[in-house]
């Protein structure tokens, strides 16, 4: 059952991701992102990370994807947001380079027999908590003082002259 | 749940495959090739949340943990760049930032 609603999930993130790559308009390419970053979030709630599915729905599609909607937005870009769709002379290389990585994909894949597969452990929240503070303290400090610093060059890149 | 953990790197190494190609096929757009990156970032999330479901150790969502933060901290440097770069030229087209030639 798990299995059958991971499986699902992964096709909705894997087509909502093709569309928003091939939209013509940005705003639309954010709300397919949208969709499939929430059927992100439901794989990782299957994969036994509850804390990081709801900061994939918060940060991601709450917070990050919206401010990209806002700058669309804002940006007023010339008749209705319609973006120069690239050639296939652009997409030749991406291809090239996408069907690179599947290729190295489907070559790891054959070289071996697959084991039993063996489930996942769900991690609790204390468990991850306690790792958080315990053992990466510093680095919770170092992103704070990250973030400060983008708040920072945020405010200075778009002050008014 | 039963899933192995192949299937899991699979799912995540054709999200990375689809934001690589976003960022190259629109390398004439701005904000196409922020989308891409998003999309590559959240390919290597995935990867780590499923490492650390096999294995049983938190460190895999700690650094996907990083990585949001990381995130935020890039958009909002990129978005406030977009931003000012559209007040320069009114346009994102990155052809038309050629002034250093690069």
């Amino acid at each position: 059952m798990e299995a059958t609603l991971f499986y699902i999930l992964a096709a909705v993130l894997l087509i909502g991701i093709l569309l928003a790559i091939t939209a013509r308009q940005a705003v639309r390419s954010i709300v397919y992102l949208v969709t499939s970053f929430f059927a992100l979030a439901l794989m990782f709630y299957l994969l036994g990370a509850p804390l990081i599915a709801a900061f994939e729905v918060i940060i991601y599609a709450g917070a990050i994807m919206v401010l990209f909607l806002f700058v669309i937005m804002m940006l007023e870009l010339e008749s209705p947001e319609k973006l120069a769709k690239p050639h296939f002379k652009n997409w030749l290389p991406a291809l090239l380079l996408a069907g690179a990585v599947v290729g190295a994909l489907v070559v790891l894949l054959c070289s071996r027999l697959q084991a039993v597969p063996p489930g996942f452990t769900e991690i609790p929240v204390r468990q991850f908590a306690f790792a958080l503070f315990k053992q990466y303290g510093v680095a919770v400090e170092v992103v704070s003082m990250q973030l400060l610093f983008a708040l920072v060059g945020a405010l200075y890149l778009g002050r008014r002259r | 749940m039963s899933v192995p953990l192949s299937h899991v790197l699979i799912v995540a190494s054709l999200m990375f495959a689809m934001g690589l190609g976003c960022v190259i096929a629109w390398r004439a757009n701005v904000i196409m090739m922020l989308i891409g990156i998003e999309i590559m970032l959240n390919a290597v999330m995935l990867t780590f949340v499923g490492g650390s479901a096999h294995w049983g150790i938190a460190d895999g969502q700690l650094f996907s943990l990083m990585l949001m933060a990381l995130t935020s901290a890039e958009v909002s440097l990129a978005l406030a760049m977009v931003v000012y770069l559209h007040r320069r030229k009114q346009t994102v087209n990155t052809d038309e930032f050629d002034s250093m030639k690069g």
